[in-house]
């Protein structure tokens, strides 16, 4: 951020969006809130459902912000290497459960719902490099985004070629109907499981980047890919390692989001990867806690923000407006912090 | 080279002169009425005259009938159509030959929205050999559409179109009909059903944005407000592709309503009333014919069960549906079950097409046969108590073809039973 | 040498039936079998298979790379024996599909694994025998292709044309019929719907037609180039064929520096204008349909251009401002819209579009002011779904209608709907929209653009006020989006917020991209590729967008400078190229080095 030597228009047009923006905020909750129009269980379930779709928006956002931090290219197809897992996933799945092992067998039959999405998400991940992107290692920035908007598209539409036009849902399980009652909250089991799991992955990636040799050279690709090639670093590999840890991730994320919704089609993975994409933008891209907190925040916004902001007002059906106020969001923070909550800001 | 660039382009530039002259009489002018008036289809000849008032479409010995279809095949909402086309392509399978020939199928994509709509309307009703068409799927697609094929003469029949304008005094299409529901009635009828069987005084509505959903709902707030004084307890809206309701279902039961009325379609239907089912148990859900098939059921699984859904009453073909059908939509698709509703109301539309085209076809000894398009049209407005297989269906003045006794169906046990009225 | 031609033959080999596998198993075959190309005898889904195998014969049969840049040529032998072995395995693997699918019911899972496909690739009642006529005919296609090779040029290229002859006209009898058949009623004394008869049956090619296509063209070929051979002969030298494209070329993209049009250049120009202007009615109600919805997107397409090939300012919003184009439009003129309808004419309502327009680009231009590249993608985006969302809602129902969209939008006066009039208006504003954007490109505006595309910061030293030129960029970006919006809504009659989802965004793009950034023939080519094929080709809906994906990525991978170069931008684009540290660099500057980090930076 430049700072201005003297008081500029510009600064008190952005004074006036803070404070218009202030006022907003502090009006519209007091109006939601005197008027009593949510129980306080209400809230709490507005909250988690928040925190648990936030933490599947982070971890699909890792994969774009390692992915960005790599080779400074948004890989749009991302969104369809997460429904790629999921919707292969449930192949195994209706396997399982029609040879009766999905309920009986837990421990075996949950990992390898997960390997198979894993190992799909990856697979498309790394193949998505090799034919599409690589080829376009020094192309100007514009051309590998266009390509990976056409890779988006084709991978919807070969998926809906393969597996069928129609929704399919997962066979559900018995054992995860219910709620946990922590601390006096009920949080129902499916939440809880999402969103711990979530933490673990992303502890793992963590510790992956930061203490493994693979992270080292992710680190030092993502400095200076010269650099690191003459200091013996196989940049294509680490590339690959690349796109195949965010394969992963998003294959993981993909059966966590079937935990929760049960659903899967061939363009489920769209929305999710936009949202994912606002949500790595929002911490500062490249930056792996800015993704996380900034998938956290989307949800969360997402889930609270129409009814604490909106309903006050007697704004009909605020839920539509969701999107509009977690993008004005993000317009906002991108206005004050041009490089993401997290990211590293120009000049200070 | 020169010489030769020169002579062809005085050729090219007589000829343009020529086509410009030749053709501006003939197509000018909005009444695009009466452009395809082409006995232009095929071979045809003879001695025939054609009398129409809009013209005839002509198909020599052993030439097929073409219809054809504007129904939304690509995109998120392309089970929806296919579902119909599916429907379409039973009713040629069943039917075999009309009139002494094959009927043939020009199938595009109204993409569910207005430019689709207006596109494949413009190809179909461009195609002189198209003599009627069944479409649209979408009513933003069908608005435009209808426009269209009216201007040109050729007779439309949605399967699923529901807005009630594109059937109002006001808006209605003199060549545009259908056998979908009208928003009206089945709204109407959800109310009555919730105001007379069930008895409950509180309601909220969701709707996902298109304009089907929205005006059911609305229609159903109207209704339920005047046959027993309901009171509407919230409204919300949400995306078709959305798949976390939790917030919004939350923010509903705030209100505790006794019925949840969501006429969406399936994908996000068996996604809100999975989540209804475990934020609000003790509230009734319902929905519409755009959630009326077993795709919707397996979707949603057990927590459909003791879910109201209005719709047509398929029972009323008797056994012809489960037994001759089924099977035969099966072997059309590659699908084991119907992926929509709304192929029952295209196998009827396209039904009614053909006993229309029987009705008026004039064939001559060698086979060809002349349709003139005001008569299939006219008979076609005056289909009354025709046999289909979504109920007994008489046409309107404006177009509206469905049998107007919606009927409410419960899910028990995974499997759609009547129980009203 | 043979060794290496023989492995590479068995890696094409490979990579064609997966090939085949994808499109069997993806539904494109089954999908396309109906569609007949010679009806009777081979279906549309047969051909692409085969085509698979000619591209793997021809393939593999070609010269082999020999260090730089040199190639050496195979002899006849290994020809045909990698050919032979590439087709082979091609042929295979799809038998062992065939061989899979007459054992396990692979649809529970494939659902595209259908009986239709099993009809397709069954040429016997029996799997294995099925599977051997795969591979006997997938090798014979291959032999023929790579045979290809071993005949000279003057044989070789009447032979592939005549192919392609056949296949387009066939591929497009849709439109080519309807053309026919609507010439035949206006030209009754012409034998039109004769020609019409003769070509196409249920869609597809007549058995006589395709003989005699495949003889004629190969003979107009043959003398087609015996004409040049004269000519050149006359002109006592001998200029290569390339030499004579660019000349060509030089003609089309460089008016300019040709100040002074040779008689026959001037003929073709005023050719080219009384096409223009005589189209509608010689190409009938469809293609000028299709014509007006190509007309839309390039005034979409030189917008976008604006921003993104000019100011270098990446917008993935740009419906934002066709929908308030549309809106606006909607609302002015049409009796049915809520709250307020002034019911103005259209070409009143015109000018307060171009206000809005002003108003919107200056809106959606403020808060982007300070960002760039990747950032300025995603909160575009968001903007356009936030207009789409507000014109949806419920909240602003009661003035725009939400999910109900606003209907009777009365037509321009005195033209009307009808798509062969709507065409002039439509066609007058893109040119006068060619010509704004070219004149601002050429202008100190477009200079300033230029510059700051650059290096902000170096424009910023040099005095240019970048704010300024940035807003302006949105302002005459939305004008042009806004006025395309106007048309959008008058040609369908009726608006609904569902016509104005992230995809038009995206088309706009990708118009921008694939027909070349910043060059203004290539916006128009672009929009004719993309958005005027595939509405052509409609009944390939379900797989359009498959399509076009594949299509997107192959275009950006083998000509990412798009189909018609911006001069300029191509000079630009090679620069970076040989600069190996640019595109790194470049983009560590623009985002202030974000490299990962897993703590909070700075």
């Amino acid at each position: 951020m430049r700072l201005p030597e003297r008081f500029t228009l510009t600064d008190a047009i952005l004074w006036t969006i803070r404070i218009g923006v202030l006022t907003f905020v502090v009006i519209g909750s007091y109006l939601t809130v005197s008027q009593g129009l949510y129980a306080q269980s209400a809230w709490g379930s507005f909250i988690t459902a928040g925190i648990a779709l936030g933490s599947v928006y982070a971890l699909i956002a890792l994969g774009y912000t390692l992915v960005y931090g790599i080779l400074f290219m948004i890989n749009f197809a991302h969104g369809e290497v997460f429904m790629a897992g999921a919707f292969t996933a449930f192949f195994a799945a209706t396997a399982l459960n029609d040879i009766g092992m999905l309920e009986s067998n837990l421990f075996v039959s949950i990992p390898a719902i997960l390997l198979t999405a894993m190992v799909t998400s990856l697979i498309v991940a790394v193949l998505l490099e090799r034919i599409a992107y690589r080829p376009l290692r020094r192309a100007p920035r514009l051309v590998p985004l266009i390509t990976a908007i056409g890779a988006s598209l084709f991978l919807q539409y070969t998926f809906r070629g393969l597996y069928g036009a129609r929704p399919r849902s997962y066979p559900t399980l018995e054992i995860l109907a219910g709620d946990f009652v922590i601390l006096g909250m009920s949080i129902p089991r499916t939440r809880a499981i999402v969103i711990v799991a979530a933490v673990l992955l992303m502890v793992a990636l963590f510790w992956l980047v930061e203490r493994t040799r693979t992270g080292r050279s992710m680190r030092a690709v993502s400095e200076d890919k010269d650099v690191a090639a003459m200091m013996g670093i196989n940049v294509d590999r680490v590339i690959v390692q690349t796109f195949a840890i965010g394969g992963v991730l998003a294959g993981a994320a993909g059966i966590l989001y079937t935990l929760m919704f049960n659903q899967v089609s061939a363009h489920m993975g769209f929305l999710p990867g936009i949202k994912a994409f606002t949500a790595a933008v929002l911490g500062g891209i490249g930056n792996i806690a800015g993704a996380a907190l900034g998938g956290l925040m989307l949800g969360i916004l997402e889930a609270v923000g129409p009814y604490l902001l909106l309903a006050g007002f007697g704004v009909p059906s605020p839920t539509q407006l969701k999107d509009v106020i977690a993008f004005a969001v993000l317009v906002l923070v991108l206005v004050f912090r041009p490089n993401g909550i997290l990211g590293r800001q120009e000049g200070t | 080279m020169q010489k030769y660039m020169r002579w062809s382009a005085i050729l090219v530039v007589l000829m343009l002169v020529i086509a410009a002259c030749q053709a501006d009489p003939g197509t000018g002018g909005t009444d695009g009425a009466s452009t395809p008036a082409g006995e232009s289809a095929g071979t045809g000849g003879g001695d025939f005259e054609c009398e129409d008032e809009v013209g005839c479409v002509t198909y020599g010995p052993g030439e097929p009938i073409r219809i054809g279809s504007a129904l939304v095949i690509s995109g998120p909402d392309a089970s929806l159509g296919l579902d119909s086309q599916y429907g379409v392509q039973v009713a040629i399978e069943l039917r075999g030959d009309v009139a002494g020939h094959e009927i043939e199928l020009d199938a595009q994509d109204d993409g569910c929205n207005a430019e689709g709509g207006t596109a494949a309307a413009r190809t179909l009703t461009s195609d002189p050999t198209i003599v009627a068409v069944i479409g649209t799927s979408c009513s933003s697609a069908g608005v435009p559409a209808a426009q269209i094929t009216s201007d040109a003469g050729v007779v439309m029949i949605s399967p699923s179109n529901t807005a009630p304008s594109l059937t109002s005094e006001e808006e209605h299409q003199p060549f545009y009909l259908r056998t979908a529901h009208n928003d009206t009635v089945q709204g109407e009828a959800m109310a009555r059903f919730v105001c007379e069987e069930l008895g409950f005084t509180t309601a909220a509505t969701i709707h996902d944005g298109s304009p089907y959903a929205e005006q059911l709902q609305a229609v159903f707030q109207e209704q339920f407000a005047e046959l027993c004084d309901g009171t509407i307890t919230g409204t919300e809206a949400v995306e078709p592709t959305q798949t976390d309701f939790n917030p919004v279902l939350t923010s509903l039961a705030a209100g505790e309503p006794e019925f949840l009325y969501y006429p969406i379609f399936t994908a996000a239907g068996a996604l809100v009333t999975q989540q209804a089912r475990e934020i609000m148990p003790e509230t009734a859900l319902a929905g519409a014919d755009g959630m009326f098939s077993d795709a919707f059921l397996e979707a949603a699984g057990d927590a459909a069960n003791g879910m109201y859904l209005s719709g047509p009453d398929l029972e009323f073909s008797g056994d012809f549906y489960e037994n001759e059908f089924k099977p035969a939509y099966s072997e059309v698709s590659g699908e084991d079950a119907p992926i929509s509703v709304f192929h029952a109301h295209a196998f009827d539309a396209a039904n009614m097409i053909f006993d229309a085209i029987e009705e008026v076809a004039e064939v001559e000894d060698d086979g060809t046969i002349h349709i003139g398009r005001q008569a299939l049209r006219d008979a076609l407005f005056a289909t009354s108590g025709f046999e289909g297989i979504t109920g007994s269906l008489t046409c309107t003045e404006t177009g509206d073809c469905a049998d107007p006794s919606i009927s409410v169906s419960e899910v028990v046990e995974g499997a759609f039973s009547r129980i009203w009225p | 040498m043979v060794a290496s031609a023989l492995r590479r033959a068995v890696t094409i080999g490979l990579v064609a039936g997966a090939a085949a596998l994808y499109v069997g198993l993806v539904g494109l075959v089954e999908a396309f079998q109906p569609r007949n190309i010679v009806t009777g005898y081979l279906g549309l889904g047969t051909v692409m298979l085969g085509i698979i195998a000619f591209v793997a014969g021809y393939r593999a049969g070609a010269p082999m790379r020999v260090g730089r840049g040199a190639v050496a040529p195979l002899g006849a032998g290994p020809i045909l024996a990698a050919s032979l072995l590439a087709g082979a395995i091609a042929g295979a693997m799809l038998g062992a599909l065939v061989v899979v699918m007459d054992a396990v019911n692979l649809q529970v899972m494939l659902v595209s694994a259908s009986a239709g496909l099993k009809d397709a690739l069954m040429f016997t009642d029996d799997a294995i025998s099925s599977a051997l006529v795969l591979v006997g005919l997938s090798a014979a296609i291959a032999v023929v292709a790579a045979a290809l090779h071993l005949l000279p040029e003057r044989i070789r290229r009447p032979i592939t044309w005549s192919l392609v002859t056949v296949l387009l006209i066939s591929m497009l009898e849709p439109i080519v019929r309807v053309m026919l058949v609507q010439l035949d009623a206006q030209w009754s004394f012409l034998p039109f719907g004769e020609l019409a008869n003769f070509l196409y049956l249920r869609g597809g090619l007549t058995l006589t037609a395709t003989i005699v296509l495949l003889v004629l063209v190969p003979i107009v070929i043959v003398g087609w180039a015996n004409r040049d051979r004269l000519r050149q002969r006359r002109e006592r030298r001998e200029p290569r064929d390339d030499e004579l494209i660019e000349d060509i070329a030089d003609t089309t993209t460089r008016p300019r520096e040709r100040r002074r049009l040779t008689t026959s250049q001037m003929i073709w120009w005023g050719l080219f204008g009384l096409f223009l202007v005589t189209a509608p009615f010689i190409l009938g109600v469809r293609l000028s349909e299709v014509i007006g919805t190509v007309g839309l997107f390039v005034l979409l397409g030189l917008g976008l251009n604006i921003v993104v090939g000019y100011a270098g300012l990446l917008d993935l919003g740009y419906v934002a401002f066709f929908a308030v184009g549309s809106y606006v439009t909607a609302v002015l003129t049409s009796p049915a819209s809520p709250a307020f309808a002034p019911e103005l004419s259209f070409w009143a309502a015109l000018p307060f579009v171009m206000v809005a327009a002003a108003l919107i680009g200056l809106m959606v231009g403020f808060p982007v002011l300070r960002l760039r590249g990747d950032y300025l993608a995603i909160v575009t985006l968001g903007l356009g779904e936030i207009a789409r969302i507000l014109f949806l809602s419920d909240w602003l129902a009661p003035w725009v209608g939400g999910a109900q969209g606003i209907l009777r939008i009365p037509p321009p006066e005195p033209i009307g709907r009808d798509p062969q009039q709507l065409y002039y208006p439509i066609v007058l504003f893109c040119i006068l929209a060619a010509i704004a954007a070219w004149s601002l490109a050429n202008s100190r505006v477009g200079r300033a653009w230029n510059a700051m595309r650059e290096d902000e910061e170096v424009a910023e030293a040099t005095g240019i006020n970048t704010t300024k030129y940035k807003l302006l960029a949105f302002a005459t970006g939305a004008a042009f989006g806004c006025i395309g919006g106007a048309f959008f809504a008058v040609k369908i009659g009726s608006v609904f917020p569902h016509s104005f989802d992230i995809e038009v965004s995206i088309n706009a793009l990708a118009i921008v991209i694939l027909g070349g950034i910043g060059s203004i023939p290539g916006v128009i080519l672009g929009a004719a590729v993309l958005v005027g094929l595939p509405e052509l080709l409609r009944e390939f809906a379900e797989y359009r967008l498959l399509i076009y994906g594949a299509l997107l990525v192959a275009m950006m991978i083998l000509r990412p400078e798009g189909l018609i170069p911006n001069r300029q931008r191509q000079a630009e684009l090679r620069e970076s190229e040989d600069d190996d540290d640019q595109y790194a660099s470049d983009a560590g500057a623009e985002t202030g080095e974000p490299v990962i980090t897993t703590g909070a930076a700075g």
